[in-house]
């Protein structure tokens, strides 16, 4: 599929005007940082991912790596969160429903301060709070456990359909896979949160073209992607999902859409940052050995 | 004679009470809110009530989400779909998670009917106790249903209950106080013991009477929480009488019979039978005929006891 330019009716609505509909909410005390800062956080959280899948020698490096600035742009921006209170009843939800891209989020939230990022290298270790996929009972900040694909927009839709009957105003993030989407589930989900008029909620989809087997349109193809989600009656917006820009003011035109939810379709790569990684469905769940590291190290400098 | 209600009919009308008492109860259904009586519940509550169309995967999902907002939510369809259709979103989204989410199958086991074989939920106690943390209760009868719902309902962590379709006898009258984990002693006696649930119950009941005007005098155990399972009063009962016959509406294997197996063989080992579906699918037909073809009857139980005390004093 094409990734088509932004719509230029984003205009219309302004950040301005965004920041007016949110600024009743009580206030979060989530970082709010400038682009550039935003992109050395993003070396940071790729540097992360590599090393900690690197020393626990398992994991997947391309689905972390294809989503950082999906995360950064959430955590450093958009989302009203308290990595002091991870329990906070008024924050945003960030759902991750392709659980496999735990270290990503992993070293997001300890690039937020929930916990120490020198945690990040018990990944996948006996007795460490950093499980190989989430797990919502062990890591503060983490919402769901995931691991079985498909799952998370329903789990999200619940949470959003619960902030409705208590007239709260957070708004629920769900980042899920291109891959995931060959799940049913998915689609049961999708059609019932246009039902219900979920417009707190956002899904994005982190579309790097690949699954473990290859590229989606071989193994499944999922086109008309696009046209799928508008007509399970979704608001659709398709941006580069590495455009940190884009990706923000994507967010947060969603914000403004009224009585349907909104999913981002955010083109990425596969294995982003990372030469030898990029587009190659290898390293979806293959760790990279010590060699490998220290060159993709190197590449993150 | 008892009265005879349908524990599905008492379930719609405790959650409708739940519901008035307390704001946080909400009620999930897969288009079957007529049979599992969960309309009660929608006509009052309108706005506390999703149906989520036939999408079992999707309502134990966005079940999940709610208890993961501090809802109570009941989510409902035939047993044979919760467990059986969205097995894996119980395990992830419900158990793994420990989210407060009460799971309820009508229409389980054989006595369904007529619908068939598809219809007929004989494995969902198998697959749903396999699930660490996670409570299993299958009632007597409507008054222990009732109970059982505010018990779940009042408790928190995920829950199963299991219950039927039919109209059953009731075993006990309104005073009666379901207490979670704890099995119920019908009746003493010092022979045998039979450890029933659901609607093997009444059937057990009715089996222990027939047998004592023959001579032979059965405890009856009724294990409404099924897990977890009363392990104290299963190893009294193997001590006590020295006999064991577990009747269950469900397969032999990993129900019932399975779990009072596993604790007798650890604790107290004692001749066994089991009345239950023997390792094959049943087929259309009445409730009634369908009980008397597979097994499942007070007669079942009798010839089970006389086999198990003859094996006990050989």
């Amino acid at each position: 599929m094409s990734l088509p330019e932004i719509d230029d009716s984003s205009s219309k609505t302004s950040a301005d005007n965004v920041k007016a509909e949110v600024s009743s909410l009580p206030a979060a005390e989530a970082k709010s940082l400038t682009i550039k800062e935003m992109r050395e956080v993003a070396k940071r959280l790729r540097r992360h991912i590599i090393s900690m899948i690197g020393k626990a020698g398992s994991g997947h490096p391309g689905g972390s790596l294809s989503s950082v600035e999906i995360a950064t742009s959430l955590y450093f921006k958009v989302l009203r969160h308290k990595p002091s209170d991870p329990q906070w009843p008024d924050r945003d939800r960030f759902i991750l429903s392709k659980g496999h891209a735990a270290p990503l989020l992993y070293a997001t939230l300890a690039e937020c301060g929930y916990f120490p990022t020198d945690e990040l290298l018990t990944l996948r270790q006996m007795d460490s709070h950093l499980q190989g996929h989430t797990d919502r009972t062990l890591t503060p900040g983490v919402e769901m456990t995931a691991g079985a694909l498909g799952q998370g927009l329903s789990f999200a839709i619940g949470i959003a359909l619960a902030a409705r009957l208590n007239s709260q105003k957070h708004r629920v993030y769900v980042l899920m896979g291109d891959g995931e989407c060959d799940e049913g589930q998915v689609w049961e989900a999708a059609m019932s949160a246009a039902h219900y008029k979920t417009d707190n909620l956002v899904a994005i989809v982190d579309n790097n073209g690949l699954q473990i087997d290859g590229w989606n349109c071989d193994v499944m193809n999922l086109d008309p992607f696009t046209e799928k989600w508008q007509a399970f009656g979704w608001n659709v917006i398709e941006v580069d999902g590495h455009d940190l820009t884009r990706l923000i003011d994507a967010l947060n035109r969603a914000k403004l859409v009224k009585g349907q939810p909104t999913v981002i379709i955010a083109h990425t790569i596969k294995g982003k940052g990372v030469s030898f990684m990029e587009n190659n469905a290898d390293f979806h769940g293959k760790a990279p050995n010590a060699e490998e590291v220290e060159i993709a190290l190197k590449e993150l400098e | 004679m008892p009265q005879m209600i349908s524990t599905r009919e008492a379930y719609g009308k405790a959650l409708l009470e739940l519901g008035r008492e307390n704001p946080d109860v909400v009620v999930l259904d897969a288009d079957l809110s007529k049979s599992t009586m969960t309309h009660f519940f929608g006509s009052e509550f309108p706005d506390r009530f999703f149906d989520c169309g036939i999408a079992e995967q999707n309502m134990v999902g966005i079940a999940a989400g709610f208890a993961a907002s501090g809802k109570i939510p009941f989510a409902s369809t035939f047993a044979v779909f919760v467990p059986g259709r969205c097995f894996d979103q119980i395990r992830m989204s419900v158990a793994l998670s420990r989210l407060n989410v009460k799971l309820v199958g009508t229409h389980s086991g054989i006595s369904v009917g007529e619908d068939g074989t598809s219809h007929q939920s004989i494995e969902d106690l198998a697959l749903i106790g396999s699930l660490p943390g996670l409570t299993v209760i299958v009632p007597a009868d409507a008054v222990e249903t009732t109970q059982a719902v505010r018990a779940a309902a009042s408790t928190h962590g995920p829950f199963y209950i299991r219950l039927c379709r039919p109209r059953t006898p009731s075993v006990y009258d309104q005073d009666y106080r379901f207490t979670l984990g704890k099995a119920v002693t019908m009746s003493q006696g010092r022979d045998a013991t039979i450890i029933a649930i659901g609607i093997m119950v009444p059937a057990a009941i009715e089996a222990a009477e027939n047998l004592k005007r023959e001579g032979i005098d059965c405890r009856v155990l009724n294990m409404s929480t099924l897990k977890p399972i009363d392990e104290d009063a299963i190893i009294k009962a193997a001590t006590d009488t020295g006999a064991i016959v577990t009747a269950e509406d469900h397969l032999k294997h990993g129900g019932l019979g399975s779990q009072v197996a596993q604790v007798i063989a650890g604790h107290h080992p004692v001749p066994m039978e089991f009345v239950a579906i023997k390792d094959t699918y049943a087929q259309s037909g009445k409730g009634p005929e369908l009980l008397q073809r597979y097994g499942l009857t007070a007669g079942d139980i009798e010839q089970a006891v006389k086999t198990v005390v003859k094996r006990k004093n050989g």
